[in-house]
């Protein structure tokens, strides 16, 4: 119950001295929060309250409004704050949010930046994204309905992404007759739930979005209530990037800046703590160490910077530093390691896939990790731990995850910037998860090599593919390398890890004692066979481009395989076809007796019986076969 | 002042977030470039861009995709600024739109299709650019409230509203396949407000357009537009008539109405924005048709 007024209002200052407006407006501080409930608890109703009281809505933003709440509205004649939110035209249509949408406005006092982000439990990865960045939470509260599933799960999350403020709003007081008994109520039971899952404070706040009560002007239906009004709240609520300027300096470089011999630079956000030109500072993982030269910007050296400045720091010494090191204060750095324990929350349509290497992406830093079975999933209604063997689509769950490389970091609890984290899919690069590190399983120096067994399976693991040989046989002049170079590329830029061991190239150097008699060709496949079995015990795939044209020799190879992992490629093009196209001209040397023992002319060439592949290259493009080959490759 | 009761501004936390975006695409991305349009929010952008990698230039070129139809004016300015940052500029000209002549008198949205829409797919194929920086925030349309910092673009340029990879904390997922690009908006959460603001506090020099002065006008469909040079067909009765104006938003100068204003300086133009009490983009012709269309231009591939 507030004075209902549509009319357009300003602040009077904006008019009588817009520089002291602007001076004030200069100076305000930056609040990002978000807002938990569904369409019925009137959450897009509140963020469509506070923007039109904070003047943030435009008179021809208003008459659209005014428009579409008369036509699709779901408040009769009146105005439907909802409207103003729900941005997607197929969520307008449906009635419900489905993605974060960002919203501002601004007080006196602070700028705010809004996440809306949906209820629905199938909108958890959503929601965290909303949360992965806010100061604060404001969570609603239907007053008819109480504390529901849904409020267990959006504060669970809120606690999980370590929100610092938590506001719960109870919505719709208008609804049960502004009771302070059912205020009361709902407080103490969400007092008791928020205990139980670690939320230590709260601020309740009884409103009504649709009518405005306690939003921005004090309710007049509720003088019972004496706290501050949402707005209020939202507006003297201390920061969180205040704690970060306490803790050590740390910052992730992301850029090294050399615009000359002269300088080097190295750029980066700082994530906490304060640095000064002289600080001892030490780069890490590598552990060098240095003393900070300057502090360099666009707008002149600067005496100190703090958590959240982008700044380029330069060093007194030559020391190794680049994209993924992290500057940090020399007698404080961050803690290094290759195993964890996190906690995933899983976002991808496709379920997670214990062993298979992901991309991880923590603060700079983009390293390869493997996940192992979740130790538990979370039921995120309930709390409970439920045994599980993956994380399917909005599930979240505790893992431990391996990285290949020793990773810099903090507990996600201390410091959101270097323990959260990203997985990524190698194939799709879709953002599959969102991680949070607790802690390490053990620290990377302690780990030495012989501890652990290092086996084939694990080499390949690490590239994320299953190492293969894939052994190209055919006629001189059928197109061998040129496809194996074709599918070499393909491989490579899906961030597969092959080699390509061409016939004349190992003929230049380890088998350049071999001639080309039928004994000669054995010895050189069964080389050739032995270096491919090497490159495959390191996880590589291995292509090969040899004529091997006796069966026994393929087979000789085969053998040397494990199952499945010899692929042979038949390039099937007639004599007559290789012939004609003589790249190298050999055959016409051949024909004029000038090359003896040529396959084809005056040795025999034996067609595979049953190869994985063929290739018919006088029907196929070589673009295509390659296609074809990396397709098989892929396929499991 | 003791350190840790430093609190930065939010324009302070704005410059360093678009600064860490910026240096981000640079680190992941194989050929970036920046979109330039020559308006005060694209003139906001490259003074980040200077910031973040000073005392280096921008280590990518600006593009402007242009339609010949823009103000004077803002010729001039694109190619002072261009030069100030010791950047390369590229100006890209749709040929086929210029081989048929169009215009905006004659060929309505056709006008924006071809040189803009198509005209900007095709400077990025062109060059190949895998990474463009644009000048758009959430807060000026519904639907771009939605879109992320990084808006991955298909071979064919288009957007999938439906399929956008969440953005967590300050981490962003720049990996992209063969073909594919990204868009970046490192002005995504600054506010028109911001903007004035930050151009007063830096300094950042804005085509003079954005003040009043008297400027010759014709009122037509109910906007101001500005006879900008020669090429403009005044219809029957039309007499250009002096009167002060400014503009809110520039583009193409058919396509632009100016607002009555005798706001002259920073200060007071921030004053009429704070004042007013229709949204920016009013003064483009574009928006007009439905809440919906710019999702719908988006998707085909408009900035």
């Amino acid at each position: 119950m507030t004075e209902q007024t549509h009319e357009y209002k300003v602040d009077a200052l904006i008019a009588e001295d817009i520089d002291a407006y602007l001076s004030k407006h200069q100076h305000k501080t930056m609040l990002r929060f978000i807002t938990c409930g569904s369409v019925d608890d009137g959450k897009s109703t509140l963020i469509g309250r506070l923007l039109y009281d904070s003047k943030m809505i435009f008179e021809d933003q208003l008459a659209t409004l005014s428009k579409e709440s008369k036509s699709i509205g779901t408040q009769g004649q009146d105005i439907d704050f909802a409207l103003l939110v729900d941005g997607l035209a197929a969520e307008r249509e449906q009635g419900i949010t489905i993605d974060v949408a960002y919203r501002f406005f601004a007080t006196d006092k602070r700028k705010f930046i809004v996440a809306d982000t949906p209820g629905h439990e199938q909108y958890t990865r959503n929601m965290v994204t909303g949360a992965s960045t806010a100061d604060l939470a404001v969570i609603l509260i239907d007053a008819r309905q109480g504390v529901l599933t849904q409020t267990r799960r959006h504060s669970y999350i809120v606690n999980l992404l370590g929100i610092p403020n938590v506001v719960l709003a109870v919505n719709k007081m208008d609804l049960v007759g502004y009771s302070q008994d059912r205020f009361d109520e709902i407080v103490a039971e969400y007092r008791a739930f928020a205990k139980s899952i670690g939320i230590k404070e709260f601020t309740a706040i009884p409103i009504s979005g649709l009518k405005g009560d306690n939003i921005v002007d004090r309710s007049t239906g509720m003088d019972w209530y004496y706290g501050p009004t949402l707005m209020a709240h939202l507006e003297e609520v201390p920061l969180s990037d205040r704690s970060a300027v306490e803790r050590p300096f740390r910052m992730p470089v992301q850029w090294v800046n050399r615009p000359n011999l002269d300088f080097r630079g190295f750029s980066g956000t700082i994530s906490s703590g304060a640095v000064r030109p002289g600080d001892a500072v030490r780069v890490v993982p590598s552990g060098k160490t240095s003393t900070v030269k300057s502090i360099v910007t666009y707008d002149g050296d600067l005496d100190a910077a703090v958590a959240g400045q982008a700044v380029t720091i330069t060093f007194n010494d030559e020391i190794d530093c680049s994209r993924g090191s992290v500057i940090a204060a020399a007698d404080a750095p961050p803690e290094v390691a290759d195993q964890f324990e996190t906690t995933l929350i899983w976002m991808d349509e496709a379920e997670m896939l214990p062993g298979r290497p992901y991309i991880l992406q923590l603060g700079t830093q983009s390293v390869t990790a493997t996940i192992t079975e979740p130790k538990y999933e979370v039921n995120v209604n309930t709390a409970e731990h439920l045994p599980s063997r993956t994380l399917k689509l909005n599930a979240i769950g505790v893992c431990n995850i391996s990285t290949d490389r020793p990773l810099v970091f903090e507990g996600y609890e201390d410091d959101r910037t270097m323990g959260g984290f990203i997985l990524i899919d190698r194939m799709t690069n879709a953002t599959v998860a969102a991680g949070l590190v607790h802690f390490a399983l053990r620290r990377s120096q302690n780990i030495h090599w012989q501890a652990v067994d290092i086996d084939r399976t694990a080499h390949a693991a690490q590239k994320g593919q299953k190492a293969r040989v894939v052994w190209f046989t055919g006629l001189s002049g059928s197109g061998k390398s040129t496809i194996a170079n074709l599918v070499e590329k393909k491989l490579h830029s899906l961030g597969r890890h092959s080699f390509l061991l061409d016939g004349d190239n190992v003929r230049h150097g380890l088998n350049r004692d071999l001639g080309f008699t039928d004994a000669d060709r054995v010895e050189n496949i069964r080389r050739v066979g032995e270096v491919a079995r090497l490159m495959t015990d390191a996880g590589l795939i291995v292509l090969t481009a040899f004529i091997s044209p006796f069966r026994a020799e393929r087979q000789m190879v085969r053998d040397l395989m494990a199952e499945g992992e010899f692929v042979e490629v038949f390039v099937n093009t007639p004599l007559d076809v290789a012939e004609s196209r003589d790249v190298k001209g050999l055959y016409k040397k051949a024909r004029a007796g000038q090359l003896k023992n040529f396959t084809g002319i005056d040795s025999p060439y034996e067609e595979p019986q049953a190869p994985e592949l063929t290739v018919n290259t006088a029907a196929m493009t070589a673009e295509d076969a390659a296609e074809m080959i990396v397709d098989y490759l892929l396929r499991d | 002042m003791a350190l840790d009761d430093r609190q930065l501004t939010h324009l302070q936390r704005l410059e360093a977030e678009s600064i860490q975006i910026m240096r981000e695409v640079v680190s992941t991305a194989s050929n970036p470039v920046m979109l330039y349009s020559v308006g005060k929010d694209s003139a906001c952008m490259l003074h980040l861009a200077k910031k973040a990698f000073y005392p280096s230039p921008p280590p990518f070129p600006l593009l402007h995709v242009d339609t010949t139809w823009k103000f004077r004016e803002m010729y001039k300015l694109r190619d002072k600024a261009a030069a100030d940052a010791g950047m390369q500029l590229l100006v890209h000209h749709n040929p086929e739109a210029q081989e048929k002549g169009i215009n905006p008198f004659d060929h309505g949205s056709l006008h924006t299709d071809m040189w803009k829409t198509d005209g900007l797919k095709q400077a990025l194929s062109l060059y190949g650019f895998d990474a463009a920086f644009g000048g758009a925030r959430r807060d000026e349309e519904k639907s771009r409230a939605k879109e992320r910092v990084f808006s991955f673009r298909s071979a064919n340029h288009r957007w999938d509203p439906k399929n956008q990879r969440p953005e967590l904390w300050s981490q962003y997922n720049a990996r992209k396949a063969k073909g594919e690009s990204i868009r970046v908006f490192p002005l995504s959460n600054w506010t028109e407000l911001d903007i004035w603001q930050y151009i007063q506090l830096e300094g950042i020099e804005i085509v003079p357009l954005y003040f009043s002065a008297p400027r010759p006008v014709v009122e037509r469909d109910g906007l101001l537009i500005m006879v900008d040079d020669d090429r403009f067909p005044l219809r029957e009765g039309e007499e250009p008539q002096m009167r002060s104006i400014r503009f809110r938003t520039l583009g193409c100068y058919p396509l632009t109405g100016a607002v009555e204003s005798t706001a002259a300086t920073l200060s007071e133009v921030i004053q009429e924005m704070l004042l007013t009490t229709t949204s920016e983009r009013q003064g483009r012709a574009i928006d007009h048709d439905s809440a919906a269309s710019m999702e719908k231009k988006k998707q085909e591939g408009y900035f």
